[in-house]
């Protein structure tokens, strides 16, 4: 069980990070809000609970890694790791502006970023790379991979489900964030996905469903998947698009649009963040 | 120099580079898609086999674990036929190995029109021109075994990516002993008339071309220009001022490849007539590797008639 004290921490860094999002997406002009929000208590309980990881030696060896395999929630990923301390806050004003060292999309100029994500479905077989050097290697480092719930519709993303099963990769756990939707709609209508659990089931993998916004439940989860020996565990947890805002919750209009700068306060508002 | 009766294995040179090199440096590691018998690969497999990871065929999946596995600082080789790495892992590549500049050495054969009967499907001629378009990567194309064996610990000192192509056949020796360095180029035979700068198989036959054409008394230099990108370009200027007439001769489509990147140096630096030779922009076919190249005009003798017009044009 957690301490009272730390639920409260985690989910005031949640709020905050919703607010980063919102207002770094609105200043952008660009971007992607409805899939990061919906994963956010899914990150920030790894950067802020569960990875073993030092901002201010973002190369350190024996770090875990994260892998954002859904690359447009990069305003999700700059908001965690500003707050953990991997560069200022201030950064976030320059989301996608040319210069800036946030991309669109992730890349190696933002310290802390551990993958070149964008195009879907690549992000598992990178993140089974890594995995299989720590055991190479003899390191005890995790690789943690935020997967799409729409990107699961590549087939890449089950060739590396079998390849994760032949090589026990019980140091990875993937993270299947399931709003149910995708930019052209409900995923379930453009191409369905379930049964989703019984699918990874098949494939050999430990498999958890979980609530995406409760903290124990999510920690619990990574606590378990770091338990279970000998084969790799995926994290289902059910999630929201555009959790927090109102009208963008279960929207796929959100999926890429920013919200407009005078809508950013009202936002707040309802967050109750004003 | 020129080409000796004796023939050798492109692959065979590969594979045991490749396990010498595991010898040599513990953060090599080899990753296949279900063809490393053929690759040979699998001859690292057998002295490393927990550096050795065997993907089956999904090859999106195994260069996207070659990306993983450089980002924990290994030296990546990830292997198979050229039609499916990067044939069909162009988005990978770009996006998992090249836009983060990660060790990761794709080495792929049966590149070209020469697999043969295979036919058109495992033909890859469009490999030179995909690769050398995306930004970081490093394309080579050796011409026999021997260079192949060398330029494999070329490429493993060479940080970032780099492609590799090998073609199917046995294909005569070119050399007994020479260097070779990552945006160099050799000369295999000095001469005045004309330069025939060719790539992979190719050089043999510009080398009996070379011969062909000195019986009529054209004095032909023979490039071999196994480093694509970077190319020599240094190389390229001197023989066009030189000889004022240069032929590029290439086991792929004449659109994008060697020949493509010769004409951008020659155009840009140093003026001069040119011709290549190479595939004509279309698909190839079943059939022997020598029918092949007879047909698709990739002889020595389609070479020789290629230096002959730009002999007479720039005249």
């Amino acid at each position: 069980m957690m301490q009272a004290q730390d639920l409260l921490r985690l989910k005031e860094i949640a709020r905050r990070t919703r607010r980063l999002i919102i207002e770094s997406v609105a200043e952008a002009g660009s971007g992607h809000p409805g899939g990061s929000l919906s994963a956010v208590e899914l990150v920030v309980a790894l950067y802020f609970h569960k990875m073993r990881h030092d901002p201010k030696n973002p190369k350190w060896e024996d770090r875990d890694r994260f892998i954002l395999s859904k690359g447009h929630a990069a305003p999700l990923l700059y908001s965690v790791l500003a707050q953990a301390g991997y560069f200022p806050v201030e950064e976030l004003k320059t989301l996608r502006k040319l210069g800036s060292m946030l991309q669109g999309h992730p890349d190696f100029r933002t310290p802390g970023v551990e993958y070149c994500a964008g195009s879907e479905g690549i992000g598992l077989s990178v993140g089974i790379g890594l995995a299989l050097a720590a055991k190479l290697d003899g390191k005890g480092y995790r690789t943690y991979v935020l997967l799409g719930d729409g990107e699961m519709q590549e087939g890449q993303i089950w060739e590396a489900a079998m390849a994760a099963v032949k090589y026990r990769l019980d140091n990875l756990t993937a993270i299947v964030d399931r709003n149910g939707i995708q930019q052209d709609g409900l995923t379930e209508n453009i191409m369905p996905l379930e049964p989703l659990a019984a699918k990874w089931q098949a494939f050999n993998w430990n498999v958890i469903q979980i609530d995406g916004y409760d903290f124990e439940q999510i920690i619990d989860a990574y606590n378990k998947a770091e338990e279970t020996l000998n084969r790799p565990t995926v994290i289902i947890a059910h999630t929201t698009k555009g959790k927090g805002v109102s009208f963008m919750e279960w929207s796929p209009q959100w999926h890429g649009q920013a919200p407009k700068k005078e809508q950013v306060s009202k936002i707040l508002e309802e967050m109750g963040l004003l | 120099m020129s080409k000796t009766s004796k023939m050798g294995d492109m692959r065979t040179g590969y594979g045991e580079a490749l396990a010498e090199l595991g010898s040599m440096r513990k953060d090599v590691v080899v990753v296949g898609a279900d063809t490393t018998q053929s690759l040979k690969t699998s001859l690292f497999g057998y002295k490393f086999p927990e550096r050795f990871f065997n993907i089956g065929i999904a090859e999106s999946n195994a260069v996207s674990i070659a990306a993983g596995l450089a980002l924990a600082g290994k030296i990546a080789f990830v292997s198979t036929y050229a039609a499916f790495i990067p044939g069909k892992c162009v988005d990978q590549i770009r996006n998992a190995i090249a836009y983060p500049n990660l060790n990761v050495k794709i080495v792929a054969s049966h590149a070209g029109l020469s697999v043969g009967p295979d036919g058109a499907s495992h033909q890859q001629v469009e490999d030179i021109a995909t690769m050398r378009a995306i930004p970081n990567m490093k394309v080579l194309a050796p011409a026999d075994e021997y260079s192949t064996r060398r330029l494999v610990f070329a490429i493993a000192e060479s940080s970032g990516p780099c492609y590799m192509r090998l073609a199917r056949p046995k294909s005569p020796v070119v050399y007994d002993d020479a260097r070779f360095a990552i945006g160099s180029s050799n000369i295999l035979r000095d001469g005045s008339d004309v330069a025939i700068v060719a790539c992979g198989l190719m050089v043999a036959e510009a080398l009996d071309a070379a011969d062909i054409l000195a019986q009529e008394g054209i004095s032909c230099r023979v490039i071999d220009m196994y480093s694509i990108k970077p190319i020599d370009s240094d190389a390229i200027v001197k023989a066009a001022r030189d000889t004022g007439a240069i032929v590029t001769a290439e086991e792929h489509n004449i659109l994008g490849g060697l020949g493509s990147a010769v004409a951008e140096v020659v155009c840009e630096h140093a003026p001069c007539i040119m011709k290549r030779v190479g595939v004509k922009d279309t698909f190839g076919e079943s059939g022997e590797h020598d029918e092949l190249l007879a047909k698709y005009g990739l002889k020595a003798r389609d070479i020789a008639s290629a230096a002959r017009e730009v002999v007479r044009l720039k005249r």
